[in-house]
């Protein structure tokens, strides 16, 4: 991360049409690999994006910056408004401390392609494990959170199963409740079917399906699903090399790709299914 | 056994079996300590801090690749060389727990490398603070990995308690040789002194498998 | 006394004293290694009462404390009409109870070996002994140097107890100064530092080396 004051960056964005999340100038290096080149992306509020691209182009790299899983080499993310892993200071921005990341990350809500259940606890222990100890509700209504987050996945029968004891798909059923447990603004969802059998996918997207349809939750989807991304998206951005090569409506992205990368890509994909 | 005499065996019996008591409580008393104190350790090879985990690595290194009953002797006579003196129940305790926390740390340090990296990235992606990430997330899991060596270093450190003979702790070895010097005979003495060595490990390393299926079970990872 | 002239006037001592502890350290290395690979391949025997003996000399050497076995070989063996000297009885003690270690290192590594090589094996045809020395045990040997290695710093930390029955090692040395001196410091500090450059700088590089060397003469390097 940036150590120094950034000085050309706003300390907040204001407006009426302040997006969920800015990516501004946003560069990530591993050593001499740039995966992630001067990224420039808003995502408004309430917004389905959905990333595609071919493997390595940086779509996982996106998301994990945002979950502040990965640090930042340049360029400054936005969230609601605020900067996400820096914050004023020195008449700029500076890198943040611990108290304010911890107080930005509550926005975020992340699924993992592998899940990442906590197997020691049952379903709803999973679930009930962050508004318990980190929003400090009482242990009452997290119940009644995390029962109600379970019955909309579908999962109200297996709340007392360790995770060890369902099947894939269930497990990532669990993990968007758990998620969602947390009343982030932002979910992002990394190719989160992409473990799964095939028979279970659709288990897992119709109850992405259901979110976007019921819920006003500002999302980013990492895919390999073309179909279904072209189902549910508000719009499509294909990543190649660390930049976005072509965004739009998915029904202009999908039905007629200006760039030749993407038809390629498209052409590739289609090839493979 | 031709020389075996039994009179003299029921004779001391009673001896050596209160001196168990006092091995016993030996062998607790360091374990308790070096658990405690071998994941301050682990702990503080994790931290952020390269100067640290490098002084504690090399630590650890140094304890577990030189003698314990060197040990022994250095923590019970150094002291008094610079005007502390420690009874000989302290520095035995002190040395004990010393070295088998170095062992436990790496123990635990295998254990909580073992957890997934996706283990704490759900954690963060939650906000746990650091500390519920450890001790409901992370450690939990390490535990299971961690329980058969520290079940094989508790009857490990049972059997060396008999090195703390060397600075006067009355446990079993110490009454052995008592026995021995005050009657000329070392056949019993020391023979029992195995026997109830062997009466008493083997049992426990078969508790301690039990007891690591037991703890699987009860965290629903069998 | 500074420490420079402590080592001047005692140096010697720790000198001698490191070289019966190496000496004790070789000879009951070989002795655990033979052991070792006769207790490990017993474990594995087809017949119950081989089996068996190799499974009751196991648990009674890893069941009962190093200096338990220490002190009974070397006091109460001679009512036995055994009587080793002492320089003697503490290697064999040594020996004898890593080695009782070292066996379930042998057992598991053969263990290890893929039940396909076995079979390989068998498929030329090979005699139970041709198949055990020519194809499993060298490529168990290698699986179990690592832990070799760590058996082997037991093993010399092990030596130590051998002061107790008097022979001359490095702890018996530093303990007779400590005694005439009072220098607690500098006499055990200086030993402990001898035996972790031991260990650290003489056995972990050797084996080290070690599973270099056999890695490649086996091509897997
Ligand atoms: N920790 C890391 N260290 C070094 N390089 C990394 C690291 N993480 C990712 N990379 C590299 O960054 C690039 C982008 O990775 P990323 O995971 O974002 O790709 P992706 O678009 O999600 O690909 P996929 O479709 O295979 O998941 C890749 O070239 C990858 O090898
Ligand atoms: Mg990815």
């Amino acid at each position: 991360m940036t150590k120094e004051t950034l000085s050309d960056f706003p300390l907040e964005l204001e407006g009426a049409d302040v997006p969920m999340v800015r990516f501004s100038k946003v560069t990530k290096r591993y050593g001499d690999l740039t995966v992630l080149d001067s990224l420039d992306l808003d995502v408004a509020e309430g917004e389905m994006v959905t990333i595609i691209g071919p493997s390595g182009s940086g779509k996982t790299t996106v998301l994990r910056m945002l979950m502040t899983l990965e640090t930042i080499n340049e360029g400054v993310i936005y969230v609601d408004g605020k900067p996400l892993t820096h914050m004023p200071g020195n008449g700029g921005l500076v890198p943040a401390d611990n108290r304010y990341l911890r107080k930005m990350r509550a926005n975020i809500g992340m699924c993992f392609q592998h899940f990442n259940l906590f197997p020691h606890m049952t379903a709803i222990e999973n679930c009930m494990e962050g508004p318990v100890h980190v929003l400090g509700l009482p242990k009452r209504e997290a119940r009644e959170r995390s029962e109600e987050l379970l019955e909309m996945v579908g999962m109200a029968d297996k709340r007392d199963q360790h995770p060890s004891r369902l099947s894939g798909g269930q497990q990532q059923r669990v993990a968007i409740a758990r998620a969602l447990a947390m009343r982030p603004k932002v979910m992002l969802f990394d190719e989160v079917t992409s473990a799964l059998d095939p028979e279970v996918i659709g288990e897992v997207t119709n109850v992405i399906r259901r979110l976007v349809a019921e819920h006003n939750l500002t999302m980013l989807m990492v895919t390999h699903q073309m179909g279904f991304a072209k189902d549910i998206s508000d719009r499509v951005c294909f990543f190649f090399g660390g930049r976005i090569e072509e965004q739009g409506k998915p029904e202009d992205l999908f039905g007629n790709p200006q760039r030749e990368r993407t038809q390629q890509f498209l052409s590739a994909v289609k090839e493979a299914s | 056994m031709f020389d075996w005499r039994w009179d003299f065996t029921f004779e001391i019996l009673p001896r050596l079996l209160l001196a168990t008591v006092n091995t016993l409580m030996a062998a607790g008393a360091g374990y308790a300590i070096a658990v405690v104190l071998g994941l301050v350790l682990a702990l503080a090879q994790r931290t952020p801090y390269r100067a640290l985990t490098y002084a504690v690595r090399e630590l650890v290194e140094f304890i577990r690749s030189t003698p314990l009953v060197l040990q022994i002797f250095f923590v019970f006579y150094v002291g008094p060389q610079f005007g502390i003196r420690l009874a000989p129940w302290t520095a035995g305790m002190i040395a004990i727990g010393l070295h088998y926390a170095a062992y436990l740390s790496e123990v635990y340090r295998g254990g909580l490398e073992s957890v997934p990296k996706g283990q704490w990235e759900a954690s963060l992606a939650l906000n746990l603070s650091p500390a519920r990430t450890y001790f409901r997330i992370i450690i939990p899991q390490a535990l299971p990995p961690s329980l058969a060596g520290m079940g094989n270093y508790l009857v490990g450190i049972f059997k060396d308690t008999p090195m703390l003979s060397v600075i006067g702790v009355a446990e079993l070895m110490h009454t052995a040789n008592a026995i021995g010097s005050e009657s000329y005979r070392f056949l019993e003495p020391y023979t029992l002194v195995g026997v109830i060595f062997l009466a008493i490990s083997l049992p426990t390393a078969a508790l301690i498998r039990v007891f690591e299926a037991w703890v699987r079970r009860q965290l629903g990872m069998s | 006394m500074s420490y420079l002239e402590f080592l001047a006037e005692f140096g010697p001592r720790f000198v001698d004293g490191s070289v019966v502890t190496a000496m004790q350290t070789v000879l009951a290395a070989a002795l655990a290694i033979a052991i070792a690979v006769a207790m490990g391949l017993m474990r594995l025997s087809r017949s119950v009462p081989v089996r068996w003996f190799a499974t009751v000399y196991i648990e009674i050497f890893r069941g009962t404390s190093l200096l338990v076995q220490l002190y009974w070989i070397f006091f109460v063996l001679p009512l036995f009409g055994i009587s080793l000297e002492k320089f003697t009885a503490g290697f064999v003690a040594v020996g004898m109870n890593l080695g009782a270690y070292g066996a379930e290192l042998v057992r598991g590594a053969i263990l290890s070996v893929p039940k396909g090589q076995w079979e390989a094996a068998l498929a030329l045809n090979m005699s139970p002994a041709k198949r055990m020395i020519r194809v499993i045990f060298p490529q168990a040997f290698l699986n179990m140097l690592p832990p070799w290695g760590n058996l082997l710093i037991e093993l010399l930390k092990g030596t130590a107890l051998v002061s107790l029955i008097s022979v001359a090692d490095l702890m018996f040395e530093s303990k007779q100064i400590n005694s005439t001196t009072f220098l607690s410091a500098q006499a055990f500090g200086t030993a402990l530092v001898i035996y972790y450059v031991m260990s650290r700088f003489v056995i972990t590089p050797f084996m080290r080396w070690l599973e270099r060397v056999m890695a490649r003469k086996m091509g897997r390097a």
